[in-house]
């Protein structure tokens, strides 16, 4: 139980790279953070710092209001699930939980208390006597988190655990850390480069870039008000649609047409040359769902969908536009950071599952220009964030 | 139809394998059951002809013979001691290579390869000298110091090999576990590269062991002297009739231990230990 306190931490490898540089984060005691960010951007890096594996360039690290900086990992007192679990193959389940205890010097009963409480906690009774060769991955991943558990550690730290089970099993285990870490309630650090288990496990996340902390904010508050296009593009699936836009008065012109915005956003943004909008794809709507009547025609327009995805709660539809080859390839160069790849510029719009909106045909669709976030091309900075 | 085929190729293959491998050890044995006169009488069958077997008499005649019991404990010891120090030395260095980046690392792998491929020969006239003169010629250490550095690279090779295979990770987590550096060396490492320490194990005493040339130049009395030379002075009364028999039972004595081992630490050889250390 304790904070962990990061403060202006740098790393540097031999070639002179910032892997990491100057991140300063505070994690409250009990606090479920996570650390999210496309590969290579420094957050494990940043993790193994925290648990002593790799050596700190520049800053200072708390745990406990202590500086541990030049401890080894065995005297911060801190536990750890690798990606690959790192099991003990020549131990069992039984001793491969017992082991931080052994070497702790614990006695036998105390050991043998511990252990099975650990296993109970993670339904792992059956197999105590297997060696973890003989275990599926569920069950290897769960002997790795009754390892980290056993012992009262000061923080648990995960690092991308789950990504080498299959979707099902991961949406369970995630539940299931979730569980654990609310009832232990021990201050824990995750890694994942996965933004569901981002969204949903952590009280707050810091998305990281290329080693620069990006934002560090609450799940809801890193999909509804992103700082720059960076997080706004990493958060959310599928992804911020991002349109070439133009503000002038209260009104934004994007690449289907003109449509009035709400004045405090247009007050900030109006007369700034070309801009980038950004729309989330359930920012849409069907006008036929909504009703002719009911929607505001001003911000309505007609769309040639080329492909829809059905996936009974709901629907996405694809529109592909022609844009300027700046923006292209400003939007290619984005998606590159994200580790995704954008082939094409199309607008995603999620679609009440009730649409009958057709393929290759056109339909109507409402735009939600309230919820539009305007951002400046060059620095990628969000111009509307807080309204 | 096809299966059949396969299996009895397969058959025949292993059975012209075994045949062409144990044919002479056979012999051996064949001609350690035999008489000394049925030897020098010449009856070449593979059976001893009526009259002609001498039942375990050549193996009790050898095993009441002091010299060769000497014989067998200088080799045990020496073999031993040898496997155990250079295996030890070389599963400190090997994880050293596997694990450190430091100056020189090629250098060193380099020259322990260079040594391996040295042509022992060569070395015995200068050591030969150099142990009289330190008075290490005839003892046990005289030949174990030969025994260690000639089996080191192999050692080392073979070790660094096994543990490169064991992923980072394990040491990382009994760090993180709250081990010492050595305590993850001890309790997760060498248990793992297990199989490879037995392997190197087995190497260097198969290499102790069966030493001759050593085994002859820097011994000169039962002191030190290992069986492989012991056997080359059983002569008998008769040093131009050499007892053929008698050298055959000496023969199959001192192949016994090896066979015992191989088929002891065989079991430890088991590839894939690390299975299910990580997800593959």
């Amino acid at each position: 139980m304790a904070t962990i306190e990061m403060k202006h931490i740098v790393k540097k490898y031999g070639d002179g790279f910032p892997a990491v540089n100057d991140v300063s984060i505070d994690v409250a005691d009990g606090e479920f953070l996570i650390l999210v960010g496309p590969s290579g951007c420094g957050k494990s890096t940043l993790l193994r710092m925290i648990v002593g594996l790799e050596d700190i360039t520049d800053g200072d690290m708390l745990i406990g209001g202590e500086r541990v900086n030049d401890l080894a990992p065995r005297d911060r007192n801190l536990s750890m699930v690798f990606q690959n679990y790192a099991l003990y193959p020549h131990l069992t389940v039984y001793e491969n939980i017992a082991f931080p205890l052994r070497l702790a010097k614990v006695s036998e009963k105390e050991i043998d208390e511990k252990v099975r409480e650990a296993s109970k906690t993670l339904d792992l009774d059956e197999h105590l006597e297997r060696k973890p060769a003989n275990l599926s991955g569920g069950q290897r991943q769960r002997v790795a988190m009754g390892r980290a558990i056993v012992r009262e550690a000061k923080a648990f730290l995960f690092d991308e655990p789950l990504s080498n089970l299959d979707a099902k099993l991961r949406g369970q285990m995630r539940t299931e850390i979730a569980r654990l870490q609310k009832k232990l309630g021990i201050t824990t650090v995750y890694v994942t480069h996965d933004q569901t288990e981002a969204m949903t496990l952590g009280d707050r996340v810091a998305v990281m870039k290329r080693g620069v902390l990006q934002q560090l904010a609450s799940p809801r508050e890193l999909y509804e008000q992103p700082v720059n296009l960076f997080v706004a593009g990493f958060i959310g699936s599928p992804p911020m649609n991002f349109l070439p836009a133009t503000v002038e008065g209260t009104e934004v012109t994007l690449p289907f047409g003109t449509f009035p915005l709400p004045a405090d956003k247009a007050e900030r943004t109006a007369g700034k040359g070309l801009l980038m909008a950004g729309v989330r794809p359930e920012h849409f709507e069907d006008v036929s769902v909504i009703g002719e009547g009911e929607v505001d025609s001003s911000r309505t327009f007609k769309a040639h969908i080329d492909v829809r995805e059905w996936l009974g709660d709901q629907q996405y539809a694809y529109v592909p536009y022609e844009a300027e080859a700046t923006v292209q390839d400003q939007l290619k160069e984005l998606a590159r950071e994200s580790d995704s790849d954008s082939l094409r510029t199309q607008l995603v719009v999620s679609l009440d599952a009730s649409s009958k909106a057709e393929e290759d045909a056109d339909t109507t669709l409402f735009i939600d220009t309230d919820q539009m976030h305007l951002f400046d091309p060059s620095s990628g900075e969000n111009l509307t964030v807080g309204l | 139809m096809s299966n059949v085929k396969e299996r009895v190729g397969t058959g025949v293959g292993v059975t012209l394998i075994l045949l062409w491998c144990l044919l002479p050890v056979a012999w051996i044995v064949s001609l350690s059951f035999k008489s000394q006169e049925a030897v020098t009488n010449g009856s070449p069958g593979f059976f001893p002809a009526s009259g002609a077997g001498a039942g375990f008499d050549n193996y009790k005649q050898v095993l009441q013979d002091d010299a060769f019991l000497l014989a067998i404990r200088n080799s045990i010891v020496v073999s031993l001691s040898a496997t155990i120090l250079s295996v030890a030395l070389a599963t400190l260095a090997a994880y050293a290579i596997a694990r450190l980046e430091f100056r020189g690392k090629k250098f060193v792998l380099t020259t322990a390869l260079v040594i391996a491929m040295f042509p022992v020969v060569s070395l015995v006239g200068p050591l030969f000298d150099m142990w009289r003169t330190v008075g290490l010629y005839d003892t046990w250490w005289g030949l174990m110091i030969p025994y260690i550095s000639f089996t080191l690279p192999l050692a080392i090779w073979t070790l660094s090999a096994f543990f490169r295979e064991i992923p980072w990770e394990m040491e990382q987590a009994a760090q993180v576990d709250g081990a010492t550096p050595w305590q993850a060396f001890r309790k997760v490492i060498v248990p793992l590269a297990a199989p490879g320490v037995f392997t190197a194990a087995i190497l260097t005493f198969f290499f102790a062991w069966n030493d001759f040339v050593f085994g002859i130049s820097l011994t000169s009395t039962e002191r030190a002297r290992p069986i492989p030379a012991a056997l080359s002075f059983f002569v008998g009364a008769d040093p131009f009739n050499r007892p053929a028999s008698l050298l055959a039972a000496a023969a199959v004595v001192a192949t016994i231990p090896i066979v015992v081992l191989v088929l002891f630490f065989q079991r430890k050889i088991v590839a894939g230990l690390t299975a299910g250390a990580v997800k593959g």
